[in-house]
């Protein structure tokens, strides 16, 4: 008897920390697929014709999160939907067009707190082909996503005089440090780096950087180093090979991922991962909903292929991820078919097809 | 514009820029990176402006400590933040001789000290000036 419970205490230790969606066999995966809107069809349909090509072991089950409107007057997203996001654990997704008007609170934030997606992941590599003026990026951004500086606490003190709360927790940011080392791990690469300006912020980056110092102690096979948001800043621009994976609260997150993309051609080609507390995972593409060339087969499926490529390899495809990417970089490396934005006079599904050509030959 | 994009802007298009005024930390943000955009904490220069007081000072404010004592600072930051100050005192036609002369020094005679990829030393670029700014105001 006391054998079972210390055999059941180590399998949910050993299981616990892993996460429950990695895959090792070849059975099909099922993953919700948010196709957005405007251009976010298209897109979502070309990653489904490449992943076809390749005989990648997903099965999509597309689901529309247009709010409908509850018996409180607001809106949120249908239970469907979250239902779907629930059972499968990934999901990828299109751009969504925020609806403006009253009771309408922002889809991303609201999916954001229903699946508790506590980090943002933006890996920015420089594109072969796709030439900015600056080389050799390989930087991945991993952003506190659920406190920091958004969480949302303000309030008038008087007339003229506003106050905005920025929390930071010792959860969250120990959570959100170790899935730094956790993924720096699994992507082979060699150092985290904390971004942060304690300097100013004493108690709250104080503790950020503190709890990055706990985690980094316990996982001395990658080197850690700590570093001033604006000390990046400076750097970034001037030789943005010197950083590998940073780590940081919520507002500087937004501000470096968003440099990070811009520095290898902008959000059109840049992908992200929202990664969530219980195993759940959303894979999406960060650029608008590009409604003046929506459904004209001109959009860049790009940022959202890459995100799934992501997706691909967090669920422990590593093969067909790999594939699929080689695919996608030749394509754009080699120039002759491309898409408008990229600087070709092809379509999406010209683009498209060329992946898919490429990935079958191998 | 909306500040988030505005990084993005910032790395790729940084010429559609003219001035540009915002919160604390972004500024903080925003005077790092427009500062590496054009050659780095060494060339760029800052001032703090009150309403009976005015600092001028080297803009990113880094102390470089790493390079203290070793001859190989660029004191275009510093020299263009005196000519700031000139030029806030009325003393104008100073404020440009000066700064003419630094620029000619960094942009024409590409006296660089390492910062800017050079092995000019200090005094070397400090001297560059003075020459040029006694060529000038002997003529």
């Amino acid at each position: 008897m006391a054998a079972r419970v210390l055999l059941n205490s180590v399998q949910r230790l050993i299981v616990g920390k892993a996460f429950v969606t990695r895959n090792f066999s070849s059975e099909t995966r099922t993953v919700t697929l948010i196709p957005g809107d405007g251009i976010g069809p298209e897109i979502s349909e070309s990653v489904k014709t490449i992943f076809a090509a390749a005989q990648a072991p997903i099965a999509w089950e597309p689901v529309d999160v247009t709010p409908v409107k509850g018996p409180d007057g607001l809106f949120a997203i249908p239970q469907k939907a979250i239902d779907s996001v629930h059972k499968n654990k990934i999901g990828l997704k299109g751009p969504l067009a925020t609806p403006i008007g009253k009771g309408h609170r922002s889809l991303n934030l609201a999916l954001r707190k229903e699946f508790n997606l506590y980090a943002n992941v933006r890996p920015c590599k420089s594109i072969e082909g796709y030439k900015t003026p600056y080389d050799d990026v390989d930087i991945v951004t991993i952003r506190e996503n659920t406190e920091g500086e958004y969480s949302g606490i303000e309030h008038v003190i008087v007339q003229g005089v506003v106050q905005s709360i920025k929390l930071i927790t010792k959860e969250a940011s120990i959570r959100v440090a170790e899935f730094a080392f956790d993924y720096a791990k699994s992507n082979q690469r060699s150092t985290v780096t904390a971004v942060h300006k304690a300097n100013i912020m004493r108690m709250s980056d104080g503790l950020f950087l503190r709890c990055c110092r706990h985690v980094a102690e316990k996982n001395t096979d990658i080197k850690f180093n700590e570093i001033y948001l604006d000390t990046v800043c400076l750097n970034m621009v001037q030789d943005p090979t010197q950083f590998d994976v940073l780590v940081m609260p919520n507002l500087y997150g937004d501000i470096l991922s968003d440099l990070c993309a811009g520095l290898i051609g902008g959000l059109g080609v840049t992908p992200s991962g929202n990664i969530g507390a219980d195993g759940a995972a959303i894979f999406e593409s960060v650029h608008g909903t590009a409604p003046d060339i929506a459904g004209e087969d001109k959009a860049n499926p790009t940022a959202l292929l890459l995100s799934a490529i992501m997706m691909l390899r967090h669920m422990g495809f590593g093969d067909y991820a790999c594939r699929i990417e080689k695919a996608c970089f030749d394509t754009i490396r080699e120039g002759n078919v491309l898409t408008g934005d990229l600087g070709g006079k092809s379509t999406c599904s010209e683009f498209t097809n060329e992946i898919c050509r490429k990935v079958e030959a191998t | 514009m909306v500040i988030i994009n505005t990084y993005l802007q910032m790395v790729s298009k940084p010429q559609q820029f003219d001035v540009m005024v915002m919160p604390n930390l972004y500024g903080n943000i925003i005077g790092n990176l427009g500062a590496g955009l054009i050659g780095g904490p060494g060339i760029v220069s800052g001032m703090n402006l009150g309403d009976q007081f005015a600092i001028f000072e080297t803009g990113t404010r880094n102390s470089g400590r790493s390079i203290q004592g070793k001859n190989i600072a660029n004191p275009a930051a510093m020299l263009l933040a005196s000519s700031q100050m000139l030029d806030h005192l009325g003393l104008k036609d100073h404020g440009k001789l000066i700064r003419e002369s630094v620029k000619k020094v960094i942009s024409e005679e590409k006296i660089h000290t390492p910062d800017l990829g050079g092995q000019a030393t200090t005094l070397q670029v400090v001297q560059a000036i003075v020459k040029d700014i006694k060529e000038k105001t002997q003529q």
